[in-house]
């Protein structure tokens, strides 16, 4: 499927993802502006006060923004899935350039006009407003170029929190592995950036020849105020939620958002509830911050990912354990952890089957004996935690040629398979495993802790809709392994759409249809 | 109305300045007759400049007063003191993002003129400093001459037709030819608008070619004042240096045979 055959396809969606991220970029810009010019007159007036808030805007950019949408997500008022909290982090991100470029604009005014101007009589406003700010104007364009710029890239990861725009088509891409989708949400998102940017130097280059009266200035300044305004109270009534929808989450990958589908679809054949998806949020971290703000009220989690990577325990073995233990911790949390699902899916340790063929290697205590002349690739995730790679290197003592690359999962399997790597952490459920023909080394000494897939869901809503529990209940069991392999295969081989497959699996296996 | 009272008047009373723990003036003492113009002489760094900034209160002293029209410069409003002295500076210092028009106007609209008294005040005065032609008045300052641009900042200092002139090394950056041609223009427009002028120079040929009156600045105090024939005939050893190279120039045109 070419981009160009998706995008007619997928017209509708793409209209509104192009609104969402021109919506996200263009409030974001404009809030950052105007809080940004003064906080840089203020900083050229004054280095001592300005100082601090420089240094603070400098921090914030070197934060990533995926960290920032984590931190900022249990929030209240910013917080939150959704455009209100992605339309922070972009003002944020959007602050410094503005203010440096103000800044560095109103210094480098010839101080000789700042004389002429005083000796003529000039309040401290009236020398700001005829002379300072109209010579500093072309300067604090370029910083709105480039913020303006950097927004659209930015505005891409907000598709995590929920935000839309055309990182969705990206973040899809990415899990389902399927490069048209991706350059279907990138290729626009540069083609925007690029027009922004040109529109942006053909006023900067305007603003050299154009001095308009007062009146006109003013009028352009309340006209902005007016967009503005009405751009953020849209924003803020979009994200107004009603009691009788379920927000349905999952995280980024392919297996995720099926999960999410069979929810969604689950939910909805069997009770009279709306359910919205918010589907594809950026990871564990993301959908755990957003279940207990309650941006969603139900997603799927495995218990081993729970027990260490949510509430930092040790790893344990024992599958029974693991679960009484970490539904007591939800309980306490306010949210409840129906009974698993049926299948489990563990960290799967690949290689190429040539290679496992060759060197005679299909468990991970052999692989550590060859490992040596190995390249190890790894997700971010899996590298960082701690039942992930330090814990596996111990058990095993695997020392690779090279430290582990981390790379994005969905990239993963393409860079075994590539011989770009020869040692990958992927799902033991995948269905790349089979569609590429790796091997899947055996974990002989029981490293791994039980990874069971379960629906966590919030205790509040559970209660108030007892029909919820009960539909969401009447999946525990019913998924085994092979089913989830054989949809994810669907999905990321055949190129099928997930809620097709998990629609197709509910009539099949549960006899649901809607 | 006593003398020092007058519109336009200035007066020192044996006023201090420091810079830092330099001392630039110390107890300087002047009378600024209203209508004189008066050419204020001395070497880099003895202070002219600190003069007429103390004028129009963009410095304030640290002991003594100065008054203007009788009245101390920290009693003034200091923005409506300064809409009263034009100032002219070396550099000019036009707005390079208004035209000519717009940046003789800016304190006649400071003031709150209507456009019709702002656009018949800007033609007055581009005549009057012989820029009325060719449309000058919607030019960018970066159109112009080093010459023509001194001509505008003098037309802006006068616009609003405030009794005081401050000029601090207003020809300065002119080429000799032109700076002779800009002196006639002064003396033309000055015989028109009678402003008090205070204008620094360390240029003594200058001082004689514009002033009435001429004071000669050094170590902080006024060494000599009194009429431009006076002082070229002073043989005081703060004067003599300073009249050294017209004497020069004096002596190769008319040479003593």
């Amino acid at each position: 499927m070419t981009v160009f055959h998706f995008w007619r396809t997928h017209t509708g969606e793409f209209m509104t993802l192009l609104g969402q991220h021109v919506l996200l970029v263009g409030v974001s810009t404009l809030v950052a502006i105007i809080a940004g010019v003064p906080i840089g007159m203020l900083a050229a007036r004054r280095p001592r006060a300005g100082a601090p808030i420089v240094w603070l805007a400098n921090v914030v950019q070197t934060i990533p923004s995926l960290a920032m949408f984590g931190f900022l997500l249990p929030l209240p008022l910013i917080g939150g899935l959704g455009a209100r909290v992605a339309i922070f982090v972009l003002i944020l991100y959007a602050l410094l350039p503005i203010v440096r470029t103000t800044t560095a604009g109103l210094r480098s005014i010839d101080p000789v006009l700042i004389e002429a101007g005083t000796a003529m009589g000039m309040t401290p406003g009236q020398l700001m407003r005829q002379v300072e700010l109209p010579l500093a104007l072309p300067s604090i364009v370029a910083g709105i170029r480039v913020a303006a710029v950097i927004g659209v890239g930015t505005a891409t990861i907000a598709a995590a929190v929920g935000a839309g725009g055309f990182g969705e088509y990206i973040f899809r891409g990415l899990s389902m592995v399927d490069s048209t989708v991706i350059l279907a949400g990138a290729v626009p998102s540069a083609i925007l950036a690029l027009s922004i940017d040109g529109a942006l130097t053909l006023l900067e280059r305007g603003l050299k020849n154009f001095r308009g009266s007062r009146r006109t200035t003013a009028r352009v300044v309340a006209a902005v105020l007016v967009v503005v305004f009405a751009a953020v109270s849209v924003v803020a009534l979009s994200s107004r939620r009603s009691a009788d929808v379920i927000r349905v989450g999952s995280k980024n990958f392919t297996e995720q958002i099926i999960l999410g589908e069979i929810l969604a679809q689950t939910i909805e054949s069997r009770t009279r509830l709306h359910v919205e998806r918010r589907l594809n949020l950026g990871g564990t971290f993301i959908c755990d911050r957003a279940v207990r703000a309650g941006d969603i009220d139900a997603y799927v989690e495995y218990s081993g990912t729970a027990q260490t990577a949510i509430f930092h325990q040790p790893v344990q073995t024992d599958a029974r354990q693991v679960f009484a233990a970490i539904k007591a911790r939800y309980a306490a949390g306010g949210l409840t952890l129906l009974d698993p699902l049926g299948f489990e899916n563990t960290f799967a340790m690949l290689i190429r089957a040539d290679d496992a063929v060759r060197l005679n290697v299909h468990t991970l205590s052999e692989a550590a004996s060859v490992a040596a002349s190995w390249r190890a690739g790894f997700g971010y995730e899996f590298l960082q935690r701690e039942d992930g790679y330090p814990g596996l290197a111990r058990t095993y003592g695997l020392h690779f040629a090279r430290p582990p690359t981390a790379m994005d999962l969905s990239l993963i399997y393409r860079a075994l398979a590539g011989r770009q790597v020869d040692f990958i952490a992927g799902d033991a459920t995948s269905g790349l495993i089979d569609a590429y023909g790796f091997t899947m080394l055996e974990d002989d000494r029981h490293y791994f802790p039980p990874y069971d897939a379960a629906v966590v869901a919030r205790s509040a809503v559970v209660l108030a809709h007892p029909e919820l529990r009960d539909a969401l209940a009447s999946l525990s069991g019913r998924v085994t392994v092979a089913d989830m392999r054989r949809m994810n295969r669907a999905v990321d081989a055949d190129r099928a759409d997930p809620a097709a497959v998990a629609r197709e699996f509910l009539a099949k296996t549960l006899k649901i249809s809607r | 109305m006593t003398a020092s009272g007058a519109t336009g008047a200035i007066a020192f009373r044996d006023v201090h300045f420091s810079r830092g723990a330099q001392p630039i003036l110390r107890g300087f003492s002047l009378d600024i007759a209203a209508g004189d113009t008066l050419a204020l002489v001395g070497r880099s760094g003895a202070g002219k400049s600190t003069i007429l900034r103390l004028i129009n209160r963009l410095l304030v002293a640290d002991a003594g007063a100065v008054l203007v029209e009788a009245r101390d410069t920290r009693e003034w409003n200091p923005f409506e003191l300064r809409r009263r002295a034009g100032y002219v500076m070396q550099e000019v210092g036009l707005f390079p993002h208004l035209t000519i028009g717009e940046n003789i106007a800016t304190v006649p609209r400071l003031l709150g003129w209507d456009d019709s008294r702002v656009q018949q005040r800007v033609a007055e005065l581009l005549e009057l400093v012989g820029l009325s032609a060719n449309g000058y008045s919607s030019r960018r300052p970066d159109q112009l001459s080093g010459g023509q641009r001194q001509r505008v900042g003098v037309a802006r200092a006068l616009a609003a037709d405030p009794p005081i002139l401050l000029m601090d090394e207003p020809f300065g950056a002119l080429d000799p030819v032109t700076r002779a041609e800009m002196h006639r223009e002064f003396r033309r427009i000055q015989e028109r608008v009678r402003k008090t002028v205070v204008l620094v120079t360390h240029d003594m040929a200058e001082a004689f070619a514009l002033a009435t009156q001429v004071g000669v600045l050094s170590e902080g105090v006024l060494a000599v004042m009194g009429e431009p024939a006076t002082v070229a005939r002073s043989n005081d050893a703060r004067v003599r240096p300073l009249l050294a190279p017209l004497l020069e120039a004096t002596a190769v045109l008319e040479p003593r045979s």
